[in-house]
């Protein structure tokens, strides 16, 4: 085991299934000499060339519309989108080429490809750099999302992405790159797309979240614990497919559920966690499902106080527990 | 510059070499690129023909484009080289090796269609065995799969070139610029054919670019822009073969612009008498490029009365026995439906 920062993690899954496998390659928008702007492809380039690690023209269609091809072709792509907040311009490419590309030929072919993306606001990033985008590309029946929440998942599911024979979304917190570390197994290893993880046990309520806000949830559940809350923080990691049974397993030791994303609410992620256990785990609840969510403007504003107002905290999420707890 | 004046126009000087290098066909060749251009047609009317009898429920057709595919086609490898069709590709997957009862099982949306197994609308062609590549509905969006085939062949050394069609509408959208630009800064093995037939749906080339030609738009990307007269089989060939030899040595991508006629409405739910001019209309045949490569062969003495009925025999039978085994076939079982969304590992690769 090593101790790694969560950009470590990322960078470590695909230097090493580059040097695994040489059909993997990396294109993206400045992944080359630059070393990708958070840093993230940082010398791929020098150890396996510019053939295969391409810094990409400015065009995010281009990107994922040129990886299919790839993939296709017997290349396993990993496309970088610069900022998630761009990839709505490949959206064509993703919904009805990557992930219809298997249903539509009736398995004649497949799409392999990871789409990674940095998403997340809290880092001044405002409208264009901060957004969270997992509910329109959840949405798609053939795509895989996934949001790690540590840097040893950020290994794991990365790796099983790129050898994934589907295509995969790859949500990365860009919050989380520098400010989140842990242990990695310094060994190969996987870390199945699907399952969702129990990170914290408890009694008294669950709480649903992925990437920074899993974070979140559970140093909301120390804060709560000191309380006499004990909460349980389900790490769902896999949006797509979803793992429904670790969560209504939870929701059955708890029988109270606060899903917590950053997205906006309206239609948001959460909704679809709320609806499954509002529909399968009914008879469990001593509460509604409830949600915390982004609020609903259209995006992540810039200056520090209506950045501050806007993001999702320990703070708020506990706040939310306590009142759920109560009901 | 009115929409009027925006004429598309040949590219000087190439009549006289693409004539030289016909003669270089042996006639052998001439007849099987006429095979194909003559079965493409056949199957073709016989596609209107299911649906104008209530047996097929959508077609929409190549008529008019078969010369320019057969010509460009017949430039590769047809086993070894890719192709990213288009809804229009009736004769280059013919080509390519699918056999007439197979578009006929696209037709009628059997269980067995090899495309999609009933799942998409007619039209929609692929087939991994032959190196064609699954095609959606939005124009454009397969121009980047095939500079990403592209770009994939010349990492992994495999010698393949890819010819990708569009119409010239598709030429507006984004993924074209992007896909060019790609494909032309890392000298892909790859050939952007476009086949202009005039209209996207109805509207006319001149409301969909200011240029008189698609071709003009390789300038932008430093690569060769050529158009030809689609309905001459042989000059296509020509134009193909220099494109796809320049592919295969690394020196990069072609945009092909070949001028071809749509002698049919857009599709079976259109009614091109309501925007295409009568007079326009009334003289498409002389661009029809059966009737062109017929008289081109009668007169080089390729086609002689005994062989051409030999060849339109063979072809009748082809697509009725294509039609017949087709309407044979099984419709897809809802049950199965479900199935494909994701690999299935118990169903192979």
């Amino acid at each position: 085991m090593a101790d790694k920062r969560f950009l470590d993690a990322i960078h470590d899954a695909l230097h090493e299934e580059m040097a695994r496998d040489s059909t993997v390659v990396v294109l993206g928008e400045d992944v080359g000499k630059k070393g990708g702007v958070f840093g993230v492809t940082e010398g791929l380039s020098e150890a396996f060339g510019e053939a295969r690690v391409i810094d990409s023209p400015l065009a995010e269609s281009g990107i994922v519309g040129v990886a299919i091809g790839m993939s296709v072709n017997g290349l396993r792509p990993v496309a970088e989108i610069q900022f998630a907040d761009f990839i709505h311009a490949a959206f064509d490419q993703i919904l009805s080429e990557a992930a219809r590309l298997r249903y539509r030929s009736k398995n004649d072919f497949g799409c392999p490809i990871v789409i990674r993306a940095p998403f997340g606001g809290g880092v001044h990033g405002a409208l264009y750099h901060s957004q969270s985008i997992e509910a329109f590309y959840a949405h798609i029946p053939g795509m895989k999302v996934v949001v790690p929440a540590t840097p040893a998942d950020a290994k794991g599911l990365l790796v099983a992405a790129i050898r994934d024979p589907d295509p995969v979304l790859y949500l990365e917190h860009k919050k989380m790159y520098r400010s989140v570390r842990g242990e990695v197994p310094a060994t190969e290893f996987t870390v199945p797309i699907g399952p969702a993880v129990v990170r914290r046990a408890g009694r008294d309520l669950s709480i649903f979240a992925y990437g920074l806000m899993a974070n979140e949830a559970l140093r909301a559940a120390d804060t709560l614990a000191r309380e006499g809350i004990e909460a349980e923080v389900v790490d769902v990691r896999t949006l797509r497919p979803l793992d429904t049974t670790t969560i209504l397993d939870s929701v059955g030791r708890t029988s109270r559920a606060l899903i917590v994303h950053e997205d906006n609410r309206f239609g948001g992620f959460g909704a679809e966690i709320a609806a499954t256990i509002a529909e399968e785990g009914f008879r469990h609840l001593d509460a509604p499902p409830t949600r915390l969510c982004g609020p609903d403007v259209p995006a992540v504003p810039f200056s520090q106080p209506i950045e501050d107002w806007f993001m999702l905290t320990a703070e708020k999420i506990a706040a939310a527990a306590r009142a759920l707890a109560a009901y | 510059m009115s929409a009027k004046e925006t004429r598309t126009r040949l590219s000087p000087g190439r009549d006289g070499a693409a004539a030289r290098r016909g003669d270089e066909l042996r006639a052998d060749q001439m007849l099987e690129m006429y095979y194909y251009l003559c079965l493409a047609r056949a199957v073709d009317e016989r596609m209107w023909a299911l649906q104008r009898s209530g047996k097929a429920a959508f077609v929409i057709s190549g008529q008019g484009h078969e010369g320019a595919q057969v010509g460009a086609v017949y430039a590769l490898d047809r086993e070894g080289d890719w192709l990213v069709p288009f809804y229009r590709s009736v004769a280059a997957v013919l080509m390519k090796g699918m056999p007439p009862a197979e578009i006929f099982l696209i037709q009628l949306g059997r269980d067995t269609d090899p495309s999609s197994g009933g799942r998409q609308m007619p039209g929609h062609y692929g087939h991994s065995r032959h190196k064609i590549l699954s095609t959606s509905s939005p124009v454009a969006t397969q121009l980047l799969h095939a500079a990403g085939i592209a770009y994939a062949a010349k990492l992994r050394g495999t010698g393949e070139v890819c010819l990708t069609e569009s119409g010239e509408g598709a030429t507006s959208a984004g993924d074209f610029h992007e896909a060019l630009n790609f494909a032309s800064i890392h000298r892909l093995p790859v050939v952007f054919l476009v086949e202009n037939n005039g209209y996207a749906i109805s509207v006319p080339v001149a409301k969909q670019m200011a240029v008189p030609n698609v071709s003009a738009r390789a300038a932008g990307y430093g690569i060769p822009g050529v158009t030809v007269d689609g309905s001459h089989v042989i000059q296509v060939y020509d134009a193909a073969r220099k494109a796809v030899a320049r592919a295969r040595t690394g020196e990069g991508p072609t945009l092909l612009e070949v001028l071809v006629p749509r002698l049919t409405a857009h599709s079976s739910d259109d009614r091109q008498e309501k925007y295409r001019p009568t007079d326009e209309l009334a003289h498409l045949p002389e661009r029809d490029p059966v009737r062109v490569f017929t008289a081109e062969l009668r007169e080089r003495g390729v086609l002689t009365p005994a062989n051409e009925q030999d060849l339109r025999a063979r072809v009748q039978r082809e697509v009725d026995e294509g039609t017949e085994l087709a309407e044979a076939a099984p419709l897809p079982d809802p049950a199965t439906a479900t199935r494909y969304v994701y690999f299935e590992p118990d169903a192979g690769p």
